[in-house]
């Protein structure tokens, strides 16, 4: 089952392309990471997928409907916008009392347990709120919805370290306990590799690569060895990246088999390498770099 | 009850981490058969990683015949590896130290020994995979 | 919804009702019994352009902020990511805001036509000079129910122009300078020719003769244009002088200038009489007649009426624009 399916999706903004050609399958259960550099489309695709953007080409199907088509439709994606907004002039109890009233799936005592948790005091203003303590009340929000799929845009960018382990810790709990599916987008690897069991990699405005975490990590391998032409390689290596020094050769391949030639010194790459020889490469490799499912 | 921890710079992913932390602690004589492995939802709160990794940990180590999961009750340990191991242990670290004199006396440094031990090791492992 | 959009609108709501209470107690305490009113000249100012400058201030202050609010701090958002859409969301917004607004300009409109009746009879009857009969543009616009009207279409029109601007301050000056073209174009433009002005051929006699304006030439006064006296409390859109062919004259024919009394003599001599009936005569015989055309005070109702239609048809168009518009804010 696919929580979010995407066709040829594209958005442009005037007269620039925000998102293209993005085809894209997230199964249920699962939690996606976005990853990408700043202005590489992941906060379009985010609202795409929550309806507050129209798609300028394509099409997205998100829990099988079209997103923002309906109050069934918004009761089923939770969204939970970059900079966690919240009504500076409303108190915290109020912001519960909007949930409650706003959505018919609310769990009340969920939302409240969670509030009484994070330690946050009903009568506050959420103006009033630490940075982190208005993205939990955001994503306490989110969660107390009862979505289907929680769509977060850089969830954590703003809070410190003990404030981010927190709100981590509470949205995985959520994910255990309700089944939610989350995509979420970051620019924090180590939080990513921790969250995430799938990945999705954005570069100007396209997908680079798609798929299981573990999957990625077991099919990339980096192979040093002495300089010579990658064009060499057996076919069912792709190269991600290259680097040559007037005696070595280090590559970065995807591939699904084991690499048997004896030269290469093969090495493991951990979430980050791999990020990074993605975002540094964003053109490099041989065409047909298609997505994994 | 054993409680996991994670290292950012293992060089293994989380859930690798899971399966050799309840490997060690079994080795270690931490965990015998019947004890409970920590539920997925407190591993989950605890640590701030995706269940998915949690499960599937287990489910290795379940494929592996080393714990059983009981529906709604938890996981539990149903064998052992001390028990095996520690009598083999002794000859081993043995011929061990035998091989580090006889590398000393050719003349390699620690630093030496270590990256001949891993590179070896990592490649006889692989080709066990393969 | 209904909650949180009452939570949002209602300090602004409570804080423009408190002051239409205030403004409600002072009116009720000086209202003027009979003439003369030239001492209430400062009330009758103050209440006029209160009711003129209410529907503005609800647009800007009311219709505006609500859209840009949401958008400069992002918690559309928020409340478009909970179980409601956002039309759903404008809908509510607009069922509270618009009927807040419309029974404000109203009521205050009502005290004001109120306080104000006995002036206006007065001015109506032609008794009361300094003050103009409430079917002239700028008194009909503070009387009756069209201040229902502006005050509808002003605070959609806040509405719009915040979801095409998103920002506060731009917003609420382009939401008052549309406004007040608006308001100033219809009265101009429109409103004349919602009932057609009843025309009247008047004959020039000395007696019909309200006054001739006259200008200094380099040989005395020249005569600019006549004026015949017209309806009480009327709304005159036009009082000039045509020729035989309908043609407005300008400038008049030299032999008007036989018309004019003598300059100090008073009271008139009978010859100076009879010099000025034989020099309208003359004028008749060219065939000159004095066009007129207005509104005359019986409209006063039918043009309100018609005003409130105008502005509510103004501001459901300008509502449906928003809706349409609202699909693609993000």
């Amino acid at each position: 089952m696919t929580v979010l399916s995407a066709r040829g999706l594209g958005k442009k903004y005037k007269r620039c392309w925000a998102l293209t050609g993005c085809t894209l399958d997230v199964p249920a259960g699962h939690v996606t990471g976005l990853v990408g550099p700043n202005g590489a489309g992941k906060s379009t695709l985010l609202g795409l997928a929550a309806g507050m953007l129209a798609p300028s080409s394509g099409t997205i199907e998100v829990c099988g409907g079209v997103p923002g088509s309906g109050p069934a439709q918004l009761a089923k994606v939770g969204f939970v916008a970059q900079n966690a907004p919240v009504y500076a002039n409303l108190t915290v109890e109020e912001h519960l009392r909007l949930g409650a009233r706003l959505n018919p799936g609310w769990d009340d005592g969920l939302a409240r347990a969670r509030i009484a948790r994070i330690g946050l005091d009903p009568a506050l203003a959420a103006g009033k709120l630490s940075g982190g303590q208005r993205a939990q009340l955001a994503l306490t929000l989110g969660i107390a919805k009862r979505p289907e799929l929680l769509l977060l845009d850089e969830p954590v960018a703003s809070l410190d370290p003990l404030a981010r382990r927190e709100f981590l810790q509470d949205l995985m709990e959520a994910v255990a306990e309700h089944g939610l599916s989350v995509v979420m987008s970051s620019h924090l690897v180590a939080d990513l590799e921790r969250v995430c069991d799938r990945l999705v990699v954005l570069v100007d405005s396209r997908v680079r690569i798609a798929g299981e975490v573990d999957d990625l990590l077991a099919t990339h391998r980096r192979l040093t060895g002495p300089r010579r032409d990658v064009d060499t390689l057996p076919g069912d290596q792709q190269v991600v990246s290259v680097r040559h020094t007037d005696r070595q050769t280090t590559v970065l391949v995807r591939t699904e088999a084991p690499i048997l030639d004896p030269s290469w010194d093969v090495g493991e790459l951990d979430l980050e390498d791999l990020i990074l020889a993605y975002l540094t490469n964003p053109g490099a490799g041989r065409p047909g770099l298609e997505v994994v499912r | 009850m054993i409680e996991f921890h994670l290292d950012g710079r293992s060089g293994l992913s989380p859930y690798q981490q899971l399966v050799r932390q309840v490997r060690h602690a079994l080795r270690l004589g931490l965990l015998h058969e019947g004890d409970q492995l920590p539920k997925v939802k407190d591993v989950v709160a605890d640590l701030a990683i995706n269940p998915n990794t949690v499960l599937k940990a287990y489910r290795e180590l379940e494929h592996d015949g080393l714990v059983a999961a009981r529906p709604g009750v938890g996981t539990f340990v149903t064998a052992t590896l001390a028990g095996t191991s520690l009598t083999a242990l002794a000859p081993l670290r043995q011929d061990l130290r035998r091989w580090l004199a006889k590398a000393r006396r050719a003349g390699l440094d620690e630093e030496g020994i270590e990256a001949l031990f891993l590179t070896t090791f990592r490649s006889a492992s692989r080709e066990d995979i393969a | 919804m209904t909650w949180l959009t009452w939570r949002q609108l209602r300090f602004p709501v409570l804080s423009v009702y408190g002051a239409l209470a205030l403004a409600g107690v002072v009116l009720a305490a000086s209202r003027p019994a009979r003439g003369p009113f030239g001492d209430q000249e400062l009330l009758y100012m103050g209440s006029l352009l209160a009711v003129l400058l209410l529907p503005a201030v609800l647009g800007v202050f009311w219709g505006v902020p609500m859209i840009t609010r949401e958008l400069e701090t992002g918690t559309h958002n928020l409340v478009w990511n909970q179980s409601v859409t956002r039309s759903r969301w404008l809908a509510v917004k607009l069922g509270i805001g618009l009927p807040a607004a419309a029974v404000a300009a109203g009521v205050l409109s009502l005290v004001v036509s109120w306080w104000a009746d006995p002036i206006d009879t007065a001015a109506g009857l032609d008794t009361e000079r300094s003050f103009e009969p409430r079917v002239t543009p700028l008194v009909f616009a503070v009387r009756g129910i069209a201040p229902i009207g502006y005050a509808a279409f002003a605070f959609v029109l806040g509405i719009a122009v915040a979801i095409l601007v998103r920002r506060t301050v731009t917003a609420m000056a382009v939401t008052l300078v549309v406004y007040a073209a608006v308001q100033l174009a219809v009265p101009l433009a429109v409103r004349p020719h919602v009932l057609p002005p009843v025309g009247e051929s008047v004959t020039l006699t000395a007696r019909t003769i309200a006054g001739i304006q006259t200008e200094p030439g380099p040989d005395g006064d020249v005569p600019e244009s006549l004026k015949v006296f017209t309806p009480a409390g009327a709304w005159v859109l036009a009082n000039e002088t045509v020729d035989a062919n309908g043609a407005a004259v300008r400038p008049l024919p030299a032999a008007v200038g036989h018309c004019l009394p003598p300059a100090q003599t008073d009271p008139i001599t009978l010859p100076e009489l009879d010099r000025i009936r034989a020099c309208f005569a003359g004028l008749d015989d060219l065939g000159y007649r004095q066009h007129l055309a207005y509104q005359p005070a019986s409209r006063f109702w039918p043009l309100q009426w018609a005003e409130l239609a105008l502005y509510l048809a103004l501001a459901a168009l300008v509502t449906w624009f928003c809706f349409r518009r609202l699909r693609t804010l993000s």
